[in-house]
């Protein structure tokens, strides 16, 4: 069957025929690129780009094919360029990057890319900062680390990152140690928690390295795990806000300890039963502990889980491709728990470089990965962006007063270290508000406001008007030619289409040349292309 | 097929979310609502007579000496130079001098001349004031205005284009005014100034950018949104574009005219006085007319400790226009009857003038009684309610503590007192503290309701 589609592009009309089953007859599973040629929207899709298919591909298109649900072409490398330093360091691609990536021809560009970004200083910031939200960096109410150890606990979330910490020793660390909450990070694990009885602390671990909601199991199961927590003990020390967390053998074990699956455990006496727990999860064969992050780091990836939620795991809330996740699973497990390697996987997947133009809405599609998703950038991102391209600075407060709240004027938002530290533009953005560990606490839906303050405000307007990349690029001696593509790579990572550029030549005619440019970038900072991730 | 209610953004939300969260970005990092937060109860309110709220927040600590509960037989190291009180339309109602129009209305307001609570610290005796609550309490509660936004705003069916709760022109500061509660019951302060043409509200109007031009840009966004083009199908551009059309509704289309006003005749904008606390009442009483629940006019220079007689001076016949102009618009119109016009800042000033170097005929802070007036919205007009000292020192009278006044705009507004706020940590709150909260009351204002 073969369905059909107009797509209207600046005023062309480009025809693609969706072929869900055209050239699959059999050797779907090695094809590259699903049919090239005129129907490559430009210049978000590239008929002749080559990217290995890997077992990943593999998997998603052979559960597309059972569907009869057929993707987009692969994205152009002006669209790979920016996806790619958006998803992996949550930063924009300068001018120059973009360029140089784009003049690239080494066949292997793309897996260079993905290489260099992985080393990169924003990744660790980047991804510190989903770290800090699932775990609550968050320096006053609800969670009230306070501003040291919440400080203290970023920096030690971030040195893991970017030192790529196996991930079962940097979980161990969490669910075992004892100390100071200044000087033993990882201890503020168990206080980066609304109530401190064993219950709230066995959600809070469900929820983070699990992602189950113990909240809804049987009061038995939430029972049984909550006992391995019921002797972690805290104690207040003669350093004003310091707090030990111990292991508490005056207090009762709140037996039975019974782990997540059913099995009773044995906890010796003597023995911090958290120990115990830890050895239980963070053992190979684990149902939980790597399916978990694997499910993240696709869902932080392609923007959804192949269990979705992705914090709500749960036998009748399948997955939508069982065999991509025991893939992911067995990989991450084989290499030792490695972080990067996981993200190099599927970065490097054709799934994950498709374009994300769909040619007809299907939630099939959206389930399976057929097509990469638009999403809203994050609130710190488009932060960053704005920032980045004009040259100018965020604001930062904190509603606590304290030495930590000096804030560097070129600090960025991606890498503030504690949830209580934001800005109005933070919050507008739907930024998370670090209060439960739920992924859905930050919003990346799109409000009126949002664009009214992108399209409207004298702050928008005023960073559009000073001295930074942007006004460097319109004050050059360049051609007209030169400073529109400029003003392209400086925002949208690529050059303008011919239309692209026939469309500002007749604005810059009615209009004051500078008055043109500015609001030339001004027309670009509030197009989808620069909000969404695509 | 039924995708599109995963992603979609409803019309509905959109309109809600219009204005909400613009709030202070041109005051750097102050904001009123925030993105997306689902509320956690569905409140309503019962009718009440009152539909809206005109705050006039006299930030600093106005004196009460020289405004409201003048004090000549003191003597003059206590009245200082203003001697000579005027009677009103009320007989025996007294007030200060300088506020000749404000006495030809005090038929419709009354003057509270004991309020209480004995703090003269600016940010605490802020939140007492606004929040009815002791200050230093492990939660902070939401004041007045994010109370009546949660309980009258979109969670209760409130519709408009502009959000519930609306502050000319910058934010009280000092304090947070949504509390505990969500970001979403912060205000949205206007930011620019009413007595510039145009006033420049944050996002709606953009100073230096005229209308042709903004017209033009607009359709020059439209010919390079090209990922959208392509994307059209795709439910997140379909929300982006949503929520576009409602931010141009507020730009270019009328729902912003609301903040212009210029539409006023210039007589009117005369009356009012043309200087910010003028115009920003006449934004007020247009923004009352379009239905929003709640306006803080927050009007600042009232912390004289230096020069206070001076200020008075300047700054009196301001308040006296501005306020005056709203008592009657609003009375005119028929619309003093549903809303609520409350004077008071977060204190009095000391009655005993400091006539010595540095202050120079200054006043200090002063919480252990000051004033209030109350109009409008269900509260008689021409009484007085409690009385200060001989020496306006301390309560004589009837003592009203914060919770007592806002309490009886709560009753006027049909807000439970014993309703439940939403608390993100399931902590019971209410709406207005019990006995068992160690809150000071002395019952609400039954005398003038």
């Amino acid at each position: 069957m073969t369905r059909f589609a107009m797509i209207f592009v600046l005023g062309l009309l480009t025809a693609w025929v969706g072929a869900a089953d055209q050239g699959r007859d059999g050797k779907t599973e090695t094809a590259s690129v699903p049919l090239p040629g005129p129907q490559v929207i430009t210049p978000f899709e590239a008929a002749d780009v080559t990217v290995p298919p890997t077992e990943i591909d593999r998997l998603v298109l052979a559960r597309l094919k059972e569907l009869g649900v057929a993707g987009p072409p692969l994205c152009s490398d002006a669209v790979f360029v920016r996806r790619a330093y958006l998803d992996v360091i949550g930063t924009l691609p300068t001018a120059d990057e973009a360029r140089e990536f784009l003049t690239d021809r080494r066949a292997d560009k793309r897996k260079l890319l993905i290489d260099r970004l992985l080393d990169r200083d924003e990744f660790a910031d980047y991804w510190a900062m989903k770290w800090s939200d699932l775990l609550r960096v968050k320096a006053e109410f609800p969670v009230n680390l306070w501003p040291n150890a919440a400080q203290a606990y970023h920096h030690w979330i971030l040195t893991s990152v970017r030192d790529n910490r196996p991930y079962d020793r940097f979980v161990r660390e969490m669910l075992t140690s004892s100390g100071s909450n200044f000087h033993d990070a990882p201890v503020n694990f168990y206080r980066a928690v609304q109530g401190r009885e064993p219950e709230t602390l066995a959600q809070a671990v469900a929820l983070t390295f699990m992602g189950m909601r113990a909240d809804k199991w049987p009061a038995d199961r939430l029972a049984g795990m909550a006992a391995f927590f019921s002797q972690v003990g805290y104690k207040s020390t003669g350093e004003w806000k310091e707090e030990i967390v111990f292991f508490d053998q005056s207090k009762a074990l709140k037996g039975p300890a019974i782990f997540p699956d059913g099995t009773p455990a044995k906890v010796e006496p003597g023995q911090d039963p958290r120990r115990v727990f830890a050895d239980w999860l963070l053992k190979p064969g684990n149902p939980y502990f790597a399916k978990n992050i694997c499910n993240r780091v696709w869902s932080w990836l392609l923007g959804r889980g192949i269990v979705h939620e992705v914090d709500d795991i749960r036998a009748d809330n399948p997955p939508s491709n069982p065999e991509l996740l025991a893939y992911l699973e067995r990989e991450f497990v084989a290499s030792d728990y490695n972080m990067k390697k996981l993200c190099r996987l599927i970065l490097n997947s054709q799934t994950y470089q498709r374009s994300s133009i769909e040619r007809t809405r299907s939630a099939q599609a959206d389930a399976n990965f057929a097509h990469y998703p638009l999403r809203r950038l994050d609130a710190e991102v488009v932060s960053d962006a704005i920032c980045q391209i004009t040259g100018t600075h965020e604001q930062y407060t904190s509603a606590i007063p304290e030495p930590y709240t000096f804030i560097p004027q070129e600090q960025r938002s991606i890498a503030l270290p504690d949830g209580s530290i934001g800005s109005a533009f933070l919050e507008l953005f739907g930024r998370s508000p670090r209060d439960t560990g739920l992924e859905s606490e930050r919003s990346n839906k799109p409000t009126a406001g949002q664009r009214l303050y992108l399209l409207n405000s004298t702050h928008v307007q005023k960073k559009l008007e000073s001295r930074g990349p942007l006004q460097a690029v319109l004050n050059s001696k360049k051609t007209g030619r030169e400073v529109v593509a400029d003003v392209y790579l400086t925002i949208l990572s690529r050059y303008p289409t011919d239309q692209e550029f026939a469309a500002v030549t007749k604005y810059t005619q009615v209009n004051k040349p500078r008055d043109a440019m500015i609001d030339l970038s001004w027309a670009l900072i509030n197009s989808a292309e620069f909000l969404y991730r695509h | 097929m039924h995708y599109m209610n995963q992603n979609d953004v409803s019309r509905r939300d959109v309109l809600r979310g219009a204005l909400v969260g613009m709030a202070g970005l041109m005051v750097a990092n102050r904001l009123s609502f925030g993105a997306a937060a689902g509320p956690a109860t569905r409140p309503v309110a019962a009718a009440g007579k009152a539909k809206s709220v005109i705050q006039i927040w006299m930030w600093g600590g106005p004196a009460h000496l020289d405004t409201f509960d003048p004090k000549p037989e003191a003597g003059g190291d206590y009245c200082g130079q203003f001697t000579k009180p005027i009677e009103t339309n009320v007989s025996g109602m007294r007030i200060c001098e300088l506020l000749p129009q404000l006495a030809k209305h005090a038929d419709k307001y009354s003057i509270i001349r004991s309020m209480t609570h004995g703090n003269n610290a600016h940010e605490t005796a802020s939140y007492m004031v606004q929040t009815g609550r002791n200050a230093g309490e492990r939660l902070v509660y939401p004041c007045a205005g994010a109370v009546v936004s949660l309980f009258r705003g979109s969670d209760a069916g409130y519709r408009g284009l502009i959000p519930p709760y609306v502050v000319l022109t910058e934010p009280q500061g000092r304090f947070s005014e949504s509390g505990f509660m969500s970001n979403k019951y912060r205000p949205f302060a206007t930011g620019g100034d009413p007595k510039q043409m145009p006033f420049a509200v944050e996002g709606v109007v953009a100073p230096g950018i005229s209308d042709s031009r903004q017209l033009a840009r607009r359709d020059l966004r439209n010919s390079l949104d090209t990922l959208g083009h392509a994307a059209a199908i795709d439910p997140q551009i379909q929300a982006f574009t949503a929520t576009g059309d409602q931010a141009y509704d507020l730009i270019t289309g009328d729902a912003g005219k609301v903040f212009d006003v210029s539409q006023e005749k210039d007589a009117v904008r005369d009356r009012y006085g043309k200087n910010t606390f003028g115009q920003s009442c006449l934004v007020a009483r247009r923004l009352v007319e379009r239905g929003v629940p709640y306006i803080t006019i927050n009007y600042k220079g009232w912390d004289t400790h230096k020069q206070n007689f001076q200020t008075m001076r300047r700054q009196l016949p301001e308040m006296d226009a501005g306020m005056s102009s709203l008592l009657q618009d609003l009375a005119d119109r028929g619309l003093l009857d549903s809303t609520i016009i409350w004077w008071g800042g977060e204190f009095g000033r000391t009655p005993k003038v400091q006539w010595e170097a540095p202050w120079n005929g200054g006043r200090g802070h002063h919480g252990k009684v000051f004033s209030a007036v109350v109009a409008g919205g269900g509260f008689k007009g021409g009484h007085v309610v409690g009385a200060s000292d001989a020496k306006g020192e301390e309560v004589k009278d009837r003592p009203v503590y914060p919770c007592d006044l806002i309490g009886s705009m709560y009753a006027l507004l049909g807000i439970d007192g014993s309703a439940k706020l939403p608390n993100p940590q399931g902590i019971d709150t209410r709406v207005l503290p019990t006995a068992t909260d160690g809150v000071k009351t002395a019952g609400i204002l039954k005398e003038i309701m």
